[in-house]
């Protein structure tokens, strides 16, 4: 290195340090995007580029071909509408319960409660597991003769199979999941809750504020910006939820439970034959569709600061 | 909070401890906090501690229903005349005594039995009824070894996967991503925005949305089914740029300055310089580098097309398809793959947590 800077001379000593995350980055996140490009508006089961006819919107129009747009059953890929719309389902459901539960919990920690490093470290713990952990660890407690059933039985109850019937098994993927990932968004909006000035407690303390009254008009408010952030993330990850219902559920019963993500990977790589420009076609829908939610995030909380 | 300061008078530990609102009890706020707590407790704990409680069950034991808290295991006693164990059970005899017999076999409704103390006192039939099976708390480790041993020499070879995957990215992301922070923060040059906005750009473009055509790129670079085809695509973390630079922003320049006079070369300055005063940064990059290397799943299981370089999530996942009705050695498998992180999450909770949260926030 030193040698190198003789040669090229310290202005261009940065260049040389940001050349290997610069490729990287070129090889692995630019070059994809625009080959996904190429490769939604091409077609055929090969791999190569070079080997794949341009067939222009086909791949697209497979994907919009449907005669009845309410009624997934009537599209030629039928299966890429009813991911998309148990997507339009799961997101929404799944980003309430996770940022309700979150800020529940974000709240209680806040507090001066005992133990609170121990709770919070119990809150935190599951996302450290993988996926995979999660979704048989579920598995286990949700299966015929599991945990839950037994518990159902002590009570008195008759045992469900929980996975086997479409509801029960949507119900479980948005709780596993929420389970699963939630630590996380406490974890911040703690910090949030956190950098909120003790003395304007003090003062609401001082007018005898009750507790739901310093919540919804302190706390919420000064809390905002905390809460687009983990809005925001909370959404793009929810959209692209796949190991953990891929290995609890396997999408099914049918296809109950498959999100936009499992679509892609079964079209792109599970299904043969191989259906590249199907499923860059899909992802490219979906990149789509985050990139317009951000930006609106974006513009949002722009207005909010200013506002 | 204030309200601790109000309950000086009287016991001053037992004031810190429950003062509420100037008042020595608590609140019907603080009744819900601790309740909504100890509800999540049992919520986040409990599955993992049965998973694990689980893994400790023989195999008759997990198939029970309803399932047993603890691992039982049948006793059993080794009788003259038989070449296996035979399982004892506590029998009520027809003439309303009690003993402890060995059971040879059952025969629809009845069982076949002998005295394992008097084998020569022949064989009695008794109703299954009326024979309960001895039971004893016992932890099952043999799963453990059975899964050892069943899969012998793969799963050293998944724990090798997944540590060299883990170790190999982690190191490389600190190297590329700390000399990219320093390069961005510490000079000034034409295009440096430029750069810094097309690696942050990258945090627009989700994984999963480019995985055909990186996909593609690893089989051009040959690596398909090659530990490195999972390294690669994901040592450029965006996310570690940011972080580094934001915090490589506050160390003086004067430093780097002195340095300079000093004639250390710029490869020097980063080196004995700027990294190790970035350290914090670094561990906090480095904690999330080997959560997700560590966890992932979806690139590895495109890439690592063969059972040889399969990780420990991939062997644990195509465990539960093959191998169903073996649950014993599977929530072996599953305590196995989580403990690492488990460890390790143990000793670095403090860290983990206020490091999100540092970086949760701009």
């Amino acid at each position: 290195m030193t040698g190198l800077q003789k040669i090229l001379g310290i202005r261009r000593m940065p260049w040389v340090f940001l050349l290997p995350n610069l490729l990287a980055v070129l090889f692995f996140s630019l070059l994809p995007v625009a080959i996904n490009v190429f490769y939604s508006v091409t077609g055929s089961d090969r791999l190569y580029p070079s080997e794949r006819p341009f067939i222009g919107s086909g791949n697209y129009e497979t994907l919009f071909d449907c005669t009845n747009y309410l009624d997934a059953s009537t599209c030629s890929s039928d299966l890429f509408w009813r991911a998309v719309g148990n997507s339009l389902v799961f997101v929404p459901i799944q980003v309430i319960c996770m940022i309700g539960v979150a800020l529940l919990a974000a709240v209680c920690l806040n507090r001066e409660i005992r133990g609170r490093g121990f709770f919070r470290a119990v809150f935190f713990f599951p996302v450290m597991l993988s996926p995979v952990v999660v979704a048989l660890t579920w598995q286990w407690i949700l299966q015929r003769n599991g945990a839950l059933n037994g518990i159902l039985t002590w009570l008195g109850l008759s045992p469900v199979n929980w996975l086997v019937f479409p509801n029960t098994a949507f119900f479980w993927s948005v709780f596993v999941t929420v389970w699963a990932h939630m630590g996380f968004y406490t974890i911040i909006l703690l910090a949030g809750l956190q950098s909120i000035p003790r003395d304007v407690y003090e003062a609401a303390k001082m007018d005898s504020a009750t507790n739901w009254r310093v919540f919804t008009r302190i706390t919420l408010p000064l809390l905002k910006p905390v809460l687009l952030v983990v809005f925001v993330l909370c959404v793009i990850r929810s959209v692209q939820t796949f190991d953990e219902l891929y290995v609890l559920t396997g999408g099914g019963p049918g296809s109950a439970t498959m999100l936009i993500v499992q679509y892609i990977y079964e079209v792109g790589f599970a299904v043969q034959p191989r259906n590249f420009g199907l499923a860059a076609a899909a992802s490219l829908l979906l990149g789509v569709v985050l990139l317009i939610f951000t930006g609106l995030q974006l513009r949002l909380s722009r207005n909010s600061q200013h506002g | 909070m204030a309200d601790v300061a109000l309950s000086k008078s009287g016991a001053p530990m037992r004031g810190l401890l429950f003062a509420r609102r100037g008042r020595n009890r608590l609140d019907v706020t603080d009744w819900l906090t601790y309740g909504f707590l100890v509800l999540g407790l049992l919520i986040m704990f409990t599955p993992v501690a049965w998973v694990v409680l689980s893994s400790f069950k023989t195999q008759a034991n997990l198939q029970e229903f309803p399932p047993s808290i603890l691992p039982y295991s049948s006793e059993t006693a080794v009788v003259e005349g038989f070449d296996q164990p035979l399982p004892l059970f506590d029998v009520t005899l027809k003439d309303g005594t009690k003993a402890r017999l060995a059971q040879i076999r059952r025969v629809g409704r009845n069982a076949q039995m002998i005295n394992p103390d008097n084998p020569g006192a022949g064989r009695v039939t008794v109703a299954v009824t009326d024979a309960v099976p001895v039971r004893k708390v016992r932890l099952a480790t043999e799963n453990y070894t059975n899964l050892v041993a069943s899969s012998g020499q793969a799963m050293g070879r998944y724990v090798y996967n997944s540590l060299f995957i883990t170790t190999v990215a982690t190191i490389i992301t600190l190297v590329m991503n700390s000399m990219a922070a320093f390069a961005l923060s510490k000079y000034r040059f034409a295009g440096s925005n430029v750069a810094l906005i097309s690696i942050l750009s990258t945090l627009m473009i989700p994984a999963t949305v480019v995985l055909v055509p990186t996909y593609l790129i690893v089989a051009e670079l040959g690596l398909v089914g090659n530990l490195w085809g999972v390294i690669l695509p994901t040592v450029a973390t965006p996310t570690g740029v940011f972080l580094l630079r934001q915090y490589m922003l506050t160390i003086p320049d004067e430093l780097i300055e002195a340095a300079r006079m000093d004639h250390a070369s710029e490869w020097r300055i980063f080196f004995r310089i700027v990294l190790p005063l970035s350290s914090p940064a670094l561990a906090v990059v480095a904690i999330f580098s080997i959560l997700s290397r560590w966890n992932d799943f979806l690139l590895p299981l495109i890439v690592l097309n063969r059972r040889e370089v399969y990780t420990l999530q991939l062997a644990l996942n195509s465990f539960q398809s093959e191998f169903e009705v073996r649950y014993d050695l599977m929530l072996a498998m599953t305590t196995l793959t989580a403990l690492p992180l488990a460890c390790a999450f143990i000793f670095l909770q403090r860290y983990i947590t206020t490091g999100i949260a540092s970086t949760g926030i701009k």
